[in-house]
């Protein structure tokens, strides 16, 4: 009996989880703000639910076959060397292979629909940010606008943003909850996702992939804005006395730091974004030797020597 | 009956019978060692293949491969694997002096291609070109190295086997090491014919 | 003269540590002592340390494994306890620095200490017994992986008190774990920790591979091989094929930060995309090298205990053999972000969910072996059932981490460790501690307090669900992995329950080892005289347990699928008779080298690590040297008399005949 009740239990708790995955009230990814996290989410519930039909029955015949035929049940049927039957496997495999034949249309479709590289169509313009995670905070550019922010962005609502994504250090991955997908970012490497707010609100974004010390407090804000205040929030940038140059600039700026302050820089020196790239390919071992992680441990330099031997 | 190799036969069975199935169990087993040891070439053919050209400023391939040079290395290692091929048939023959007078050769042969490719690796290193230079460098020392520490294993091994048959002559120990030790060489001559062909050819193209 | 390493290497100012390291250190030494007073050194060396029995071998590796699994879930509890409490700006009371090594050495130690050798363990108790073998193909090589495996699971304890663990991941990405950004010596650890097991265990792989084909008993095919014989083949070409690109993949990395190459550097045409590309290449075929012999593990358990053949035997083949083809072309989906074309991701995001096709074929033959079954609801039984439900939701969210589109939002999330517990724990742990219980009593000759091991079931199965349902939910609300703190107050009632969860898991572990105080308490009561203690199917309940150190007296020729079933349905019976005519068996000796080995090659790793270069040396020439000394030892192997087989057999069936 114990066992039964064991069970039933553990089916109850499992239900549990369903709605609660399902209800979503004040959830980043079930209650997106913008049309590509608004696509993933209905992506999600449907996967879950085509998976249901296949996931639900397995564990009722699991429970159902296990106390039928238990053995102290001596009315039930006893077929020690049963261990075949054409019908049972033609749909024990016919089942899987239907369900992931929809997956597999359903997920062939979805890359492409979702490819984060694939610009939103829109009637208004496309406007590009580009966004570069260092230790431990991020470092925004609005190479259209000339201006740039650490660890605070703005985008106008309804407006599709390319967002460039690179590194000045490990490897990071750049996302806004609230709105859709993320993207790695890379050092050397020029990646990119497109994204869009549709409602007016301020998110919480973030770092997704570990990179050390700093990682936890790798914050940024996201306001989705009115046009308006998204021209205010510009001018309030340009008033600010700092500028952002490269290399000089961002070599201060790429010193690790934990839980930086939002900061902004009225100027932004021509092709920031492509100099940064550029920079780990010249063959000089990047910009400035930024970005070690332990500055007080200077390590002993290999041997470079003896691998000469 | 020495050997570390265990067979599943009651003990009725022949023991000259048990000797075969050992040895032709350790042979099979090498074959398998081998193939993972492809693995791991294949695994840094790979990053060769994905950093070839990532030279970082630094000089590219056609600049540094001197192909008469890794011809002749290439010739030394041929022959040596047909100077192998001697040794086993020699050991078939059951002339164990012929064995040791191959054995000797193949390791001299062997022993040149170590010291022509130390030679380039030093070279190269002296001009500036190490393989702290570039990814591609990086790449190159390391697969041509990795085979380089092979052939180098198995000349410690040629002597190793060389010391043993002297000693006690061909047996049902020595034997099927001969044997492992010709796959290995062969095996090694295969991959360096796939580092010749596709890093000093296609690199000097 | 000491590199690296000097006093401040040691973590005075970490009370966590050091209270740690002194309980260590007590145990150790209390260990140590019971050993000396009772004079037991002697019998250890010799019958244990140095033995090349595949039984002994397989029992060494699962109590290592047990003792890691309390170091691994220690790591887990203090992780979970930080997150229950640092919400809201609260700090906790683990810094970055200690939070980062805690669940980069959780993971190492889980995989690679805890389930590896769970795994390799029950292959080398079993699988030998399996094919009616007297041992594996290379004994002597056997015990070798072991003391490799050792020297490993050392190193990575000596992190804990020597200098510091990586704080990197448990698959150290690069970038961050090249010497630039990870200059201490965590990252060195790591490197060879896992060098050193990872020969160990391919060494394994190569050796079942040519044990199970080679050497099989007479009348035993390749389809009358017991499943888990057969998931445990398909496991070992997993390790062969798989293992070596590590051994490579570790290999880039340390010419990195030794030589100061650049293959995965940010800068000088380093591509850290290739390290992720390549560690996963080994990565994923990895976790159905730990799930395949689990599987097994249930099939042989589920057919026993409802006294049924095994639904579509053939049917399982396949897709344990499909599975491990399929493993090697699904890598990609663990990094769908990192900026592929949607036809790459898309091609294998399809491939992932193929290999839901096989998987789902051999859950609904489990389901079809109950059906007009006899179960016995034992604690094997329990696991199984278990197993089946829990894993097929996380083949579920699998499926759903699968689909790219989904992938970019659920990617780094928490999903991704309630799946992967999901699947590890609900199917490798369920799995092996199945086959704990199972095969505990031809280990050792008494079964295990069935009370117990259902206890340990039920606070696994409670406490999996309290611990890792919260943290599904959690990722819908953006909570990520690998946070040392959050901001949001209101995930921290979730994380609380998560807690709770760990908390029952613990009971759990706590079940399990009172299941074996208990158990070796009772040992007379609980005594197994015929060896086949569960009326089972296949050859290893055919002889007596423990079994005598050739196995089997005479051969046994095999002419079925459960030939041991078979052998007991032939009309009359099954008798064990006393044979009359008995002979010679031929045997391996116990070796000094292979721990001598294993000795050099943790001297070896822990000297690189610290940059002592002379031990290096010492620990290379110390290796080398050993093996010249073995190749040159023609001491090997010895024959056991025909008159002590017939000794040994003759006690045993007085036992029997006693019970009778």
């Amino acid at each position: 009996m114990r066992k039964r009740n064991s069970l039933k239990y553990l089916s109850v708790m499992t239900w549990l989880t369903v709605p609660l995955l399902l209800s979503g009230c004040g959830s980043a990814l079930m209650d997106p703000s913008g049309p590509i996290g608004q696509g993933l989410k209905s992506l999600i519930i449907t996967a879950f639910g085509l998976m249901l039909i296949v996931v639900i029955p397995v564990i009722v015949m699991t429970i159902l076959f296990a106390w039928k035929y238990r053995g102290t049940n001596l009315a039930a049927k006893y077929t020690p060397n049963w261990e075949h039957s054409n019908v049972i496997e033609l749909f024990v495999w016919a089942i899987p292979c239907v369900i992931i034949l929809f997956l597999g249309i359903l997920t062939w479709q979805t890359s492409h629909t979702y490819d984060p590289h694939k610009p939103i169509a829109s009637e208004d313009e496309t406007m590009t940010i580009d966004a570069i995670s260092l230790d431990w905070k991020w470092l925004f550019i609005y190479p259209e606008q000339g201006i740039a922010t650490v660890n605070e962005l703005a985008m106008p609502v309804n407006t599709p943003v390319h967002f460039r994504v690179t590194s000045g250090t490990v490897m990071n991955s750049f996302m806004i909850p609230n709105l859709g997908s993320q993207i790695y970012a890379m050092a050397g490497m020029n990646n990119d996702v497109y994204l869009e707010g549709s409602e007016i609100g301020t998110f919480r974004g973030r770092s997704t992939h570990y990179s050390g010390e700093g990682f936890s407090e790798m914050l940024f804000d996201a306001h989705v804005t009115s046009q308006a205040d998204f021209q205010a929030w510009v001018d309030k940038v340009k008033q600010s006395p700092k500028t952002m140059m490269f290399p000089a600039d961002y070599d201060k700026l790429a010193q690790p730091s934990i839980g930086a302050p939002v900061q902004y820089f009225s100027q932004v020196s021509p092709d920031f974004y492509g100099d940064l790239i550029r920079s780990y390919k010249s063959g000089h071992g990047g910009p400035q030797s930024h970005g070690e992680h332990n500055q007080a441990q200077e390590p002993s330099m290999p041997m470079s020597a003896q691998a000469a031997e | 009956m020495a050997t570390d190799t265990l067979t599943n036969h009651d003990a009725h069975a022949h023991d000259g019978h048990e000797h075969h199935d050992a040895g032709a169990m350790k042979v099979f087993g090498f074959w398998i060692y081998l193939m993972s040891d492809l693995v791991i070439f294949g695994s840094l053919f790979a990053t060769f293949g994905v950093l070839g050209t990532a030279t970082a400023g630094g000089p590219t391939s056609q600049e540094i491969f001197e192909l008469p040079f890794v011809l002749v290395e290439t010739f030394l290692l041929l022959v040596s694997s047909f100077t192998f091929g001697l040794a086993v048939l020699a050991q078939n023959a059951g002339d164990r002096g012929a064995v040791l007078k191959w054995l000797a050769v193949t390791f001299l042969l062997g022993f040149g291609f170590v010291a022509m490719e130390v030679y380039e690796f030093h070279h190269l290193i002296a001009q500036g070109h190490g393989p702290d230079r570039s990814a591609f460098l990086s790449a190159f020392f390391t697969l041509v190295g990795t085979h380089g520490l092979h052939v180098t294993f198995g000349l410690i091994w040629i002597a190793t086997m060389f010391i043993q048959i002297s000693r006690r002559g061909l047996d049902s120990v020595t034997k099927p090491r001969m044997l492992c030790l010709s796959l290995f060489w062969h095996f090694l001559d295969i991959v360096w014919i796939c580092v010749f062909s596709f890093v000093y050819l296609f690199g000097a193209m | 003269m000491f590199g690296k390493l000097s006093l401040d290497s040691i973590p005075y100012h970490e009370p966590i540590i050091m209270v740690t390291a002194t309980v260590i250190g007590i145990v150790g030494a209390l260990v140590v002592g019971l050993i000396t007073y009772y004079r037991k050194w002697g019998y250890l060396w010799r019958d244990w340390i140095t033995s090349i029995d595949h039984k002994k071998i397989g029992i060494m590796y699962f109590l290592v494994a047990l003792v890691m699994l309390v170091r691994g879930f220690a790591d887990a509890i203090m992780m979970r306890t930080q997150q229950a409490i640092a919400a809201g700006g609260a700090e906790g009371y683990l810094p970055p620095h200690h939070y980062d090594q805690i669940f980069t050495a959780h993971g190492v130690i889980m995989i690679f200490f805890v389930a590896m050798p769970m795994v390799i363990g029950l292959m080398n108790l079993v699988v030998p017994l399996q094919i009616g073998a007297r041992d594996v193909a290379f004994p002597f090589m056997n015990n070798v992986s072991f003391w490799l495996f050792a020297a490993g699971v050392i190193l990575v304890n000596v992190s804990l008190v020597i200098g510091e663990f990586a704080k990197t991941g448990w698959l150290a990405y690069a970038p961050l774990s090249e010497l630039k950004y990870s200059p201490d010596v965590g990252v060195d650890y790591w490197i060879w920790s896992l060098q050193i097991s990872g020969i160990g265990t391919t060494l394994t792989g190569i050796n079942f591979f040519v044990t199970i084909l080679k050497m099989r008993t007479k009348g035993m095919s390749l389809f009358r091989m017991p499943i888990f014989t057969w998931t445990a083949l398909c496991t070992n070409v997993l390790i062969i094929l798989s293992f070596p690109i590590l051994t490579a993949t570790i290999a880039l990395l340390t010419l990195d930060r030794y030589l100061g190459m650049h293959f995965f550097t940010n800068d000088m045409g380093g591509s850290q995309m290739m390290y992720v590309n390549l560690i996963w290449a080994w990565g994923h075929p990895e976790v159905y090298i730990l799930i395949l012999p689990a599987f097994g593990v249930f099939s042989e358990v589920i057919s026993t205990f409802t006294k049924k053949r095994l639904f579509g035997y053939k049917t399982m083949v396949w897709a344990t053999v499909a599975i491990t083809f399929l493993s090697f072309i699904v890598w990609l989906h663990h990094f769908f972000t990192m900026g592929a074309g949607a036809n790459v991701n898309a091609f294998f995001g399809i491939t992932t969910m193929i290999i839901a096709i096989p998987t789902g074929v051999k859950i609904f033959n489990w389901l079809f072996t109950m059906y007009r079954g006899r179960l016995e609801f034992t604690a094997p039984v329990l696991w199984t059932i278990g197993f089946i439900i829990t894993f097929t939701l996380g083949g579920m969210t699998g499926v759903m981490l699968a689909v790219p589109g989904a992938n970019f939002v659920l990617h780094n999330s928490l999903f991704v460790i309630a799946h992967f517990h999901n699947v590890i724990i609900g199917g490798v742990v369920f799995g092996m501690m199945a086959g704990f219980t199972y095969w505990f009593p031809k280990a050792f000759g008494f079964t295990l307090s069935e009370k117990w091991g259902k206890r340990s079931f039920w606070c696994w199965l409670v406490g999996f669900y309290l611990a890792f349902m919260p943290l599904y939910a959690l990722s819908f609300f953006g909570a990520m992995r690998r946070m040392q703190s959050y901001e949001q107050t209101e995930w921290q009632p979730l994380m609380i329950v998560a807690w709770f969860g760990a908390v029952v898991i613990a009971m759990g572990i706590a079940c399990i080892v009172i299941q074996l105080v208990v158990s070796i308490r009772d040992r007379e009561k609980n005594r197994d005289v015929t060896g086949d203690p569960w009326d089972a199917r296949t050859l290893e309940w055919s002889t007596s347990s423990p079994p005598p150190n050739y196995n089997f007296a005479h051969l046994p020729t095999v002419h079925s699928i459960d030939s041991y079933w078979e052998m007991k349905q032939q009309p009359g019976g099954f008798k064990r008779e006393l044979s009359t005519h008995f002979e010679d068996v031929h045997m391996p000796k116990n070796t000094n080298e292979g721990p001598i080995l294993g000795l050099f090659s943790l001297i070896f790793g822990f000297a690189l690590v610290w940059h002592i270069w002379w031990l290096v040396a010492v620990g290379a020439i110390g290796m080398f040297v050993t093996f010249m000394v073995r190749i040159h030892n023609d001491d090997v192997d010895y024959h056991i008399p025909a008159a002590e087989v017939e000794k040994t057999e003759r006690e045993y069936h007085k036992r029997l005949e006693m019970q009778a």
